[in-house]
């Protein structure tokens, strides 16, 4: 059985309010914060322990919060980033509605770390019902002294916010996110100025995901060094990977990173292998902005070693035999899967989602968008597939942000390597338009 | 002050300033082309990603080439920078390939369309763009929407450089207009139907890179090229109105009043509505001479003083004229 911090209490009764959890050891990274440590130390803490960023790009968490800048006078703020609404990725919401207060207590003690002494907690619009599970907890917390004025007596006040967005997952990338809840339109900002330097309201921000700052009270607790022992190499503690798709048993796991890919999709532990004892297709391992990758490339790096749960592993090879661990969102297609039609449906995602400030992005997706659609209707031309790949690449790295290349890479990823596939469905229109029609051939790798 | 190497140019500017007006320092054909950035109105630029540059070395401190190409218009300089613009083929490239971005939902009715000649996206494309498409859906198309008397809105051709917007939001009393929509649904619009009728939101015109905005009092009535351009002022009571403008003249009639720009095409000094839409008689200004236009501009056509032959066509010329003629020869047509 693999090791559980995040979600160790997550099925016992009540967790969900202040003193079922303050039963279960909750808070008490607030006291040992407050008490007994610096903000500084905390900083130093986190740092040691190793934790990445997980929302999808794996940034160093305990760098991220030790580049805030600190001018005197100066109000500073942390974000909790709790947009989730990549295709695939759904783990912080079930943290949130199942133990908000790890989140509350995470915000507190990172605040404290930070010097923040307001925080927000920008959640995602359509979560109305996660949304008033928080407000029910930060009430609780208030109504025991964890926020508010003077935290137990440490002379450190906080108070802390949710707001539900508006339900754009351009909100979900940091400045947009900023933007959002200074109250304008979700568009993201050029950068520089960072965040850090320049954030919420023009003043030193972090943003963290809701999973890394989840983590902060179980690294406080238990230490960064005793935290940097789980998992491999640089990529240290747990993570949660919401699993769907074709596989006998769905759902979110939290997994010690290092854990072999294969382990994870086939052992009983976790998803129990490929539903209806279909074979793997591909799989899409960190939410639908990451490169697809066959069966052969997600089990076995191109050098033929098992492919582990950890950023350094999944990225082994770069984008042309590798991908990323992403925000966790892991997408299993069996062998009825048609390629196409999911790179068609991301693709419709990403052009709907595209924030239009930006011209390669805005109009790009939608071309994108536009040439997948008529391949999989059987309209597609030889020429289109190289098409596509060549406006993949005047999107990627040419945008404001990031969005440009989470719409850019499962396209150029697909066409990469199942170009077959593409390739039957121009030869093949007839066939190819046909429900539940099913690429006959192999995957051949790049 | 920072030391960059821009193109292999080495020049100096103060800390802060962005590498495209560094470039601008410069001047000629290098200066990275820009769509959405306009100096006079803040936060804008980034959006168009025209102005992307390479920078093949951060710093003096840091000399790490930046991942990315970055967009120049909001990117400062630091000391030590060395910058790629007409140098690095990726750039070009990625050049390219905006002007087909930008094309794919822009029409090309340059023909009936009242920027022609002073737009910024057909200069663009002309220097920058190739003359194919590979784009072969559907395009999008707008109904048109009544703005009021003034300003005509043609949501076809708006790239969404969203320069209008922070005009509206700087320069004018009360914004009625803004981004609706997203992606490419998104659009410039009122909300529900509203008339732009503040002082000073003829300038919205001024700053539409395109044909997008453009002023109802002059749609139509003649090309750019064949009209002449005229400095003028006059003592506008509106205090935040300087009163100087240009003229523009076709025989004795007023077409036109702008405002003065500058050779990048941006706005020296906003004007108020008075002065733009009312004020089309030679008596209500006091004339101050020819505005400069560029020569390589589509304006300064048909304004040739005279015509240059190949052939010498005076013979018999005193000697020093000859000799002036041989150091300094006449222009040939065609080259």
């Amino acid at each position: 059985m693999g090791r559980k911090l995040l979600t160790e209490h997550i099925n016992v009764e009540g967790i969900d309010t202040f003193e079922v959890y303050r039963k279960h050891g909750g808070y008490r990274s607030v006291e040992k914060a407050l008490k007994t440590m610096t903000p500084d130390e905390v900083v130093e803490e986190v740092k040691k322990s190793g934790l990445r960023g997980r929302g999808g790009a794996g940034f160093p968490t305990g760098m991220k919060w030790s580049f805030l800048a600190k001018p005197e006078g100066v109000p500073r703020y942390l974000v909790c980033n709790a947009d989730e609404s990549e295709p695939g990725t759904f783990k912080d919401r079930q943290l949130m509605s199942k133990l908000p207060h790890l989140l509350i207590e995470g915000m507190i003690t990172g605040s404290y770390a930070l010097g923040a002494n307001t925080s927000y907690i920008y959640i995602r619009g359509e979560l109305l019902y996660v949304l008033r599970i928080l407000e029910k907890a930060i009430a609780e917390a208030y109504a025991n002294g964890f926020l508010g004025k003077n935290i137990l007596g440490s002379g450190y006040d906080l108070d802390l916010h949710v707001h539900p967005g508006g339900g754009a997952y351009i909100c979900g990338e940091e400045t947009a996110l900023l933007e959002s809840l200074e109250g304008k339109r979700g568009n993201p900002r050029n950068k520089p100025p960072f965040p850090a330097v320049q954030g919420l309201y023009a003043r030193p921000t972090v943003v963290n995901n809701v999973e890394s700052i989840a983590a902060v009270p179980i690294i406080v607790n238990m230490t960064g060094d005793e935290y940097a022992k789980i998992g491999v190499g640089r990529s240290t503690g747990t993570k949660l990977i919401s699993a769907c798709g074709h596989l006998n048993k769905p759902g979110i796991y939290e997994i010690e990173l290092g854990l072999p890919v294969e382990e994870f999709i086939y052992s009983d532990e976790y998803c129990g292998g490929i539903w209806k004892g279909r074979e793997l297709k591909a799989v899409v391992a960190g939410g639908s902005s990451v490169p697809i990758l066959p069966k052969e490339l997600i089990l076995k790096t191109a050098a033929g070693e098992n492919r582990l749960m950890t950023y350094e592993s999944l990225s082994d090879g770069g984008f042309v035999t590798g991908t990323m661990l992403g925000s966790g969102g892991f997408i299993a297609m069996d062998e009825t899967t048609c390629i196409v039609r999911n790179t068609w449906n991301f693709s419709r995602f990403y052009h709907h989602e595209s924030c239009g400030q930006c011209s390669p992005c805005r109009e790009g997706t939608g071309w994108l968008e536009k040439v997948l659609h008529r391949l999989e209707y059987g309209h597609g031309h030889m020429e289109d597939i190289d098409l596509l790949v060549s406006v993949a690449k005047q999107i990627e790295g040419n945008t404001i942000c990031p969005l440009g290349e989470a719409a850019a890479w499962p396209v150029a990823a697909a066409v990469r390597h199942f170009r077959d596939e593409f390739e039957w469905h121009v030869k093949h229109p007839q066939e190819a338009i046909r429900p539940g029609a099913v690429y006959p051939g192999k995957a051949v790798l790049a | 002050m920072a030391k960059i190497t821009f193109d292999g140019i080495e020049v100096e500017v103060p800390d802060g300033t962005s590498i495209l007006n560094a470039a601008r320092t410069i001047g000629g054909s290098i200066v990275p082309p820009a769509m959405c950035y306009y100096t006079p109105l803040q936060g804008s630029g980034g959006k168009c990603r025209a102005c992307l540059v390479r920078v093949a070395a951060g710093s003096a401190k840091d000399p790490r080439p930046m991942p990315k190409l970055v967009a120049s218009c909001v990117t400062p300089v630091q000391d030590g920078m060395v910058v790629e613009n007409t140098t690095s083929e990726q750039v070009l490239n990625v050049r390219k390939g905006i002007v087909e971005m930008l094309l794919i939902n822009h029409p090309l009715d340059c023909p009936v369309c009242d920027q022609a000649g002073e737009c910024d996206l057909q200069n663009f494309a002309f220097e920058h763009g190739v003359s194919t498409t590979r784009y072969q859906e559907e395009r999008r198309t707008f109904e048109k929407i009544d703005i009021g008397p003034l300003i005509q809105l043609h949501m076809t051709r708006c790239i969404l450089c969203y320069r209008c917007v922070y005009t509206a939001n700087q320069i004018t009393d009360n914004r009625v207009h803004g981004v609706l929509g997203r992606g490419d649904a998104a659009e410039i619009g009122t909300y529900i139907e509203n008339v732009i009728d503040n002082d000073f939101s003829g300038n919205v015109i001024d700053v539409c890179p395109v044909g997008a905005l453009t002023d109802k009092t002059w749609r139509f009535k003649q090309r750019v090229w064949f009209t002449k351009p005229v400095n003028a002022h006059r003592d506008c009571s509106h205090e935040k109105c300087p009163g100087r403008v240009v003229l523009w003249y076709k025989g004795k009639d007023v077409l036109r009043v702008t405002a003065r720009k500058d050779q990048y095409g941006e706005v020296k000094e906003f004007i108020c509505n008075e002065c733009r839409f009312e004020k089309k008689e030679t008596a209500d200004w006091v004339i101050e001479g020819p505005a400069h236009i560029d020569r390589s501009s589509v304006i300064s056509a048909n304004h040739y003083e005279l015509p240059v032959l190949n052939q010498q066509v005076i013979a018999d010329l005193p000697e020093s004229s000859v000799r002036d003629l041989e150091q300094n020869p006449p222009m040939k047509l065609g080259n």
